[in-house]
């Protein structure tokens, strides 16, 4: 009975959201590598400070998915899309957009650690120093704070010029997530940030996201079934380049409505 | 004879092929080595590296020579190194990969097979004549330039090849321009492999004689050249001038030349090993 009166509670905070809560509204979207189909149709509305987790076999399309919110295919020749994808009620691939603001606003955090073969300190100081920014106290003190953040500080502090790459895996990847922040994104997209990590690690950074929430939008690709139900609000199934279901984490983890969640899910495919 | 053991004898022999194949260059390199020194040797004294040329080979020196090499070094750095990092990390970053940039890549492939006497025509044409800028420093630079430029992009586009994309994608993903990335992310990588590749590229070079000789740089010249536009020798062309002259006297000289020459070019190698051996340290932690 518990579980029905909360659930209701959902649904109805859900219908009740007036439209500007939502942070990233993807419409009628389709991507291409070359001839092959990447994203069909892909319609998805992500709320302020929720975390949306995405979830679905390999190759399904979560990575370019993920990388389409802050165009990180841009690179890639073969690439193009169509549909709107609107990010803090900006068309983010309309022609007035510059990519670099962008992707001060869409953070990410990548599936193996990649800091940078610099010192701990110019790791996080790298955002603000491509912006242009000088003032070295103004500097030392978002550096400080990014890494109180992610719970690094007490680690590091001491070793503030020690090379990055000396760092533990899971303190690499804290690191990373350190230096996102330190640009203040509005949302943080997150690439299965702990699939090279340990237990303990990922137990961290599992409680980071938690912590983040409160700040920040995050959208996140995972593998890991529990990981998603511990610490997303929301999960989005996607399968062969389309997204099978959305819904409250707890619905699509107690009741899928289609059957292809819930063989997946339950661990069937995939 | 059973198969195994019919391998295990293959196996010997080709072993000791391989020993042997190994052994014959650094054997050779040595008896040369050490013929040369034997020869040479006694003519090294400060006095051979004050003396201007001269008719008598006990009186002459390489001051000019080396003086001249000197120059062509530091030219030819000059107009080499920001032409073929800026084209190498074109090519490598910038370009739109596809049938164009393919035919691009095959011809500076190309171009770091053609004998270097080709380019010392071209530069015999283009420079000393249409530029006039005759038989000078600026000439010989600009030509060595040429020669090497092709070493130059390669090595520069395989070490920016070498960064992770992971790196090139944090940058990015923080809100870097690609020069940015460039600037502050590729570069300092790669820049132990850049300078690896550049310093190889100068040691070919400062061992050049014939492109020097076709562009008209003169065996004799009295005074040590003072700026890019002097006439000017090099310490291939010395050496080669020496040996050309019936007196036994010269023959020491050019033996004497050679190990100059040659200590240069292991100097040089030897920082190139150094550099690429701290990088690889520096990058992997």
């Amino acid at each position: 009975m518990d579980v029905l009166e909360k659930e209701i509670k959902i649904v109805k905070e859900i219908n009740s959201q007036p439209p500007q809560d939502i942070n990233i509204k993807v419409s009628r979207m389709n991507a291409y590598y070359g001839d092959f189909h990447a994203l069909k149709d892909i319609n998805l509305s992500i709320e302020y400070n929720s975390v949306m987790a995405l979830i679905g076999p390999s190759g399904c399309g979560k990575s370019t998915f993920i990388r389409v919110l802050n165009r990180m295919n841009d690179y890639i020749d073969s690439f193009r899309m169509d549909g709107e994808v609107i990010i803090d009620h900006q068309n983010i691939y309309g022609k007035e957009v510059r990519i670099e603001q962008l992707r001060k606003q869409v953070g990410m955090v990548f599936q193996k650690p990649n800091p940078f073969p610099k010192s701990v300190y110019e790791n996080v100081a790298y955002g603000l120093r491509i912006q242009g920014v000088k003032d070295k106290k103004f500097i030392e003190e978002r550096v400080i704070r990014s890494l109180q953040q992610v719970t690094l500080w007490n680690e590091v502090k001491d070793n503030l010029k020690k090379n990055a790459l000396a760092l533990s895996g899971g303190q690499q990847q804290r690191l990373c997530i350190a230096r996102t922040l330190a640009v203040e994104p509005s949302v943080i997209l997150m690439d299965e940030p702990t699939s090279a990590l340990d237990p303990i690690a990922t137990g961290k950074i599992e409680d980071l996201i938690t912590e983040l929430k409160k700040e920040y939008t995050i959208v996140i690709v995972t593998h890991n079934m529990q990981q998603a139900s511990r610490i997303s609000d929301y999960t989005s199934f996607f399968y062969l380049g389309e997204i099978i279901e959305t819904d409250k984490t707890l619905n699509i983890f107690t009741k899928p409505k289609i059957k292809q969640t819930e063989r997946y899910i339950s661990g069937y495919f995939g | 004879m059973n198969s195994i053991v019919r391998n295990r004898l293959n196996d010997k022999l080709f072993y000791i092929w391989g020993l042997i194949s190994t052994f014959i260059g650094l054997i050779m390199l040595s008896i040369f080595l050490g013929q040369i020194v034997k020869d040479g040797a006694q003519r090294l004294n400060w006095d051979f590296f004050t003396s201007l040329p001269s008719r008598l080979p006990e009186k002459a020196g390489i001051y000019t020579a080396m003086i001249g090499s000197v120059w062509i070094l530091l030219m030819t750095l000059i107009i080499a190194f920001p032409l073929g990092v800026a084209a190498g990390i074109y090519l490598e970053e910038y370009i739109k990969k596809g049938r164009w940039s393919n035919l691009l890549e095959l011809n500076i492939s190309n171009l770091a097979g053609i004998p270097s006497i080709i380019y010392g025509l071209l530069g015999l044409e283009f420079f000393a004549r249409t530029l006039h800028l005759g038989g000078s420093i600026l000439t010989g630079s600009l030509t060595l330039s040429l020669l090497i430029l092709p070493i130059i992009i390669v090595t520069t586009r395989e070490s920016i090849r070498a960064v992770p994309g992971s790196i090139k994608e944090a940058s990015y993903a923080l809100g870097a321009s690609k020069w940015q990335t460039i600037r502050m992310q590729v570069l300092p990588a790669s820049m132990g492999g850049i300078m690896t590749g550049v310093i190889l590229a100068l040691s070919r070079a400062v061992g050049e004689a014939a492109p020097l000789i076709v562009i008209g740089a003169l065996a004799y010249v009295p005074f040590a050249p003072s700026g890019p536009l002097d006439d000017f020798s090099v310490l291939p062309i010395q050496v080669f001038n020496w040996i050309s002259r019936p007196q036994a006297g010269f023959i020491t000289n050019a033996a004497a030349g050679i190990i100059v020459l040659l200590a240069l070019t292991f100097l040089m190698n030897g920082i190139a090993v150094f550099l690429r051996y701290r990088w690889q340290n520096k990058t992997k932690l």
